[in-house]
């Protein structure tokens, strides 16, 4: 580049910058004066910046501006707001009704979605984020349903639990015929093979289903009623349909009947507020397994 | 044309100044002529439509908004005569915006600038504020000599400027007023403005707009055309050489000599020019510039130029469009003695045109056949099946039904795929199983989750295409959407 004072430009008459594109040179025109006077305030905006916004990192903080404006304590102002709004909203959930709100939209979407968050982040380790459950956790989407599925009856076990401990919990389990001794192995193979029969699915060759029945009605009908029907009381699952819990299989018959089961649904109460419990209890039953 | 200036002459030191350019005030003078007339009805069009569109009314029944063109951000709407847009159609906006800047290069194509010149809304106010300034102030050399004045304190001075001031001031405001009401229902708003009941944003808007207007048409004036505007840029890269500027036919006006002597030169049979060197056209620039010295880039193609040069040569007897609109192709053809030719339709006008009446037919035809009624279908994702307790299998569905009606519509769902299959809508009691039947009211959406069963006897193997068709059953107005019924 060479000194742009020197060079001249012969037909304008005026300096050029020096620099040159395929044989043009660039005229060393001047900026306005309103131009170069705006740069300069944005400059001193911009300093001005760095003094009232937190602005420098420093090596384990930061400059804080004078104002101690964050905008994280804004977020948290934001929220605090946003509460406030809902706040209202939800209080109308915990008024309303549990058999009315499903006859609301306005209702209906707010438990829904309501619902659908606090389900993701207590219910979904377990239930999955869908409700799809999981081998010894329900699917809440179906309409088999273990103790009870209407509104009330799902809003009582996310309240109370099942097994949780609390005073109000479903109660009742799948007792250990094997591994208490009330039940030999080959009995325990027999019975299992009628279970399976009772939905329909295929039993093993020389299976005396008359013995499996005897050991049925003297065993199992107790909780799982006449015909293995299930008893929502006491939480016994329908043996007669196709849904399982554990598997259907042999092997995990065989397990089931001698080890039992007592799955453990946490109580809600206390944790989450009723409104919530609300929210969610529509959100499941809508779902669509729901009675 | 300038003149080339020998090298050796000039003294490096002659332009080493201040860092910045003061700025030359512009003072353009008062000219009448076709293209002055031309830009006078423009202005009076654009600001009328600006200023007093929210105002006109727009019946479209009880309860629905009735102006004419509204742009409601609470609810999400907007209204423009007989359309109604939502935000699902925003892609309108899009079209109206392809079109918008087809339409600004088909303009620069036939005739450079012109939009600067005749339509830009920085041209429109500015010319606004220099007639308020030339009706209070006088015209140029009034101004000029009131602004060089030594004695510029006097009460008439003073009250002069505070008068002008004060009408920006006012032009200013209203252009604010009158973008707010855009937004809101204009009679409610003016009650509300005038009583201090309005809305805190309106009142930022109009602040806004009235310090933007009054800041850009009275004192920045020709520099955002020159400096701040990036069309001058692009548009000197989308031009050539058949695009009609405004220019200075050198061919006719060199060599410039007065009146007289020109009578007397011809007289001997010499050659000389029709221009006069009057300087008129240099005065009536509101971008100050010479246009005999060629194409500029500050040249907005308004023509005042050519109606004062028009001015001059009819008073002395000359063939008038000593400038005017033009190309160079045809200065060099003159002189030449060859006839000018013009060439409005090329292959870029051509494609520009085409451009902007494909994607505009498309609009009109996408508007003319728009349905009131839609429907958005999302499968639930987890689980995307499940089994029930007798074996059949059920999927559930998101559906968004639209109603852009004015009514309350009666909609029944029907759907296409799985062999009898049973519906059921979340939240709705007694439907039929094969149809449920929803009302969704007017002018709403609603998002209904809808569970699908397939009964057992009927599972399918793999996942199937289902379609579901909504239908207003009381005008039979349908719509549909596709998905898939899978199978776990
Ligand atoms: S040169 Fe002529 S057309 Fe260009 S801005 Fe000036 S008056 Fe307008
Ligand atoms: S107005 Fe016409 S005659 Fe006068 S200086 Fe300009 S070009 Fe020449």
């Amino acid at each position: 580049m060479t000194d742009h004072h020197s060079d001249i430009d012969s037909v304008s008459g005026k300096s050029t910058t020096g620099h040159e594109w395929d044989g043009i040179k660039e005229l060393n025109t001047p900026l306005p004066r309103w131009w170069v006077i705006t740069f300069y305030l944005t400059i001193v905006w911009a300093i001005g910046y760095w003094i009232v916004y937190p602005a420098w990192p420093l090596i384990a903080s930061n400059t804080t501006g004078v104002f101690g404006y964050s905008s994280r304590a804004d977020v948290a102002v934001e929220l605090a707001n946003l509460e406030k709004i809902r706040g209202d909203k939800m209080a109308a959930l915990g008024a309303a009704p549990l058999a009315d709100i499903e006859k609301d939209p306005a209702l209906l979407a707010l438990a829904r979605a309501k619902g659908k968050t606090v389900f993701g982040d207590n219910c979904a380790p377990c239930h999955g984020s869908g409700g799809a459950g999981a081998k010894g956790y329900p699917n809440l989407n179906d309409d088999d349903w273990l103790w009870g599925g209407t509104l009330d009856q799902i809003m009582q076990t996310i309240q109370f639990g099942a097994r949780s401990g609390h005073a109000k919990t479903h109660e009742g389990q799948m007792l250990a015929f094997g591994k208490d001794g009330v039940l030999k192995p080959d009995e325990i193979a027999t019975v299992a093979n009628y279970v399976r029969s009772l939905s329909g699915l295929s039993t093993r060759n020389g299976f005396d289903a008359a013995k499996g029945a005897k050991i049925f009605a003297e065993n199992c009908v107790a909780c799982h009623g006449d015909g293995g029907k299930g008893n929502q009381e006491m939480g016994a699952p329908n043996l007669t349909d196709k849904i399982w819990l554990y598997g259907s299989d042999e092997a995990t018959l065989i397990e089931t009947i001698s080890q039992g089961r007592a799955g453990v649904m946490p109580a809600w109460e206390g944790r989450l507020d009723p409104a919530t419990i609300k929210a969610m209890a529509v959100y499941v039953h809508s779902l669509g397994g729901g009675k | 044309m300038n003149k080339t200036v020998n090298p050796n002459e000039l003294k490096p030191a002659d332009d080493v100044g201040p860092l910045y350019a003061a700025r030359k005030k512009v003072y353009p003078q008062s000219v009448s002529g076709t293209f002055r007339r031309i830009k006078w009805a423009l202005m009076a069009f654009c600001l009328g439509v600006y200023y007093f569109l929210p105002f006109v009314r727009w019946n479209r029944g009880l309860g629905a908004p009735s102006q004419a063109v509204l742009i409601d951000l609470p609810n999400s709407r907007f209204y423009f005569f007989f359309i109604e847009l939502w935000p699902q159609e925003v892609y309108y906006f899009t079209g109206l915006l392809i079109v918008a800047a087809v339409a600004l290069f088909l303009m620069n194509s036939v005739g450079g600038r012109i939009w600067c010149g005749y339509l830009c809304p920085q041209t429109v106010w500015t010319d606004l504020f220099y007639a308020v300034e030339r009706l209070i102030e006088g015209d140029r050399r009034e101004r000029m000599k009131k602004d060089k004045s030594s004695d510029p304190l006097k009460l008439e001075r003073i009250s002069e400027i505070v008068l002008k001031h004060s009408i920006w001031l006012m032009i200013a405001w209203w252009t604010g007023g009158a973008w707010v009401l855009y937004f809101n229902d204009a009679p409610t708003l003016v009650k509300e403005l005038v009583t201090f009941q309005g809305p805190m944003i309106a009142y930022i808007w109009i602040g806004i707009l009235t310090a933007s207007t009054y800041l850009l048409a009275g004192f920045m004036r020709e520099q955002v055309c020159t400096y701040m505007c990036p069309w001058p840029r692009i548009q000197a890269a989308l031009t050539d050489e058949w695009a009609l500027n405004v220019t200075y036919r050198y061919d006719r006006g060199e060599k410039r000599t007065s009146v007289k002597k020109a009578a007397e030169l011809r007289a001997l049979g010499q050659q000389v020019g029709d221009c006069v060197d009057c300087y008129q056209c240099v005065a009536v620039c509101p971008t100050g510039i010479d246009i005999r010295n060629g194409p500029q880039m500050e040249c907005i193609q308004c023509g005042l130029c050519i109606d004062a040069c028009d001015n001059v040569m009819a008073k002395i007897g000359r063939p008038k469009r000593l400038i005017g609109y033009d190309n160079d192709i045809n200065i060099h053809r003159r002189q030449e003695g060859k006839a000018p030719i013009y060439r409005i339709v090329r292959a870029r006008t051509i494609v520009y045109s085409a451009i902007i009446a494909a994607v505009g037919g498309f609009m009109v035809y996408t508007l003319a056949t728009r349905s009131l009624l839609d429907v958005n279908v999302l499968h639930d994702r987890n689980p995307v099946a499940v089994k029930l307790s007798d074996g059949s299998i059920r999927n559930a569905y998101t559906v968004r039904l639209l109603n852009k009606s004015g009514y309350d519509r009666a909609i029944a769902i029907d759907v296409e795929g799985p062999v009898n299959p049973t519906m059921h809508v979340v939240g709705v009691d007694s439907v039929t199983p094969d149809r449920p039947i929803i009302v969704i009211p007017r002018d709403s959406t609603s998002e209904l989750r809808l569970l699908v069963t397939a009964p057992a006897e009927n599972n399918p193997e793999k996942s199937i295409p289902v379609r579901f068709h909504v239908m207003d059953i009381g005008l039979g107005v349908a719509a549909s959407a596709t998905d898939n019924f899978v199978a776990p």
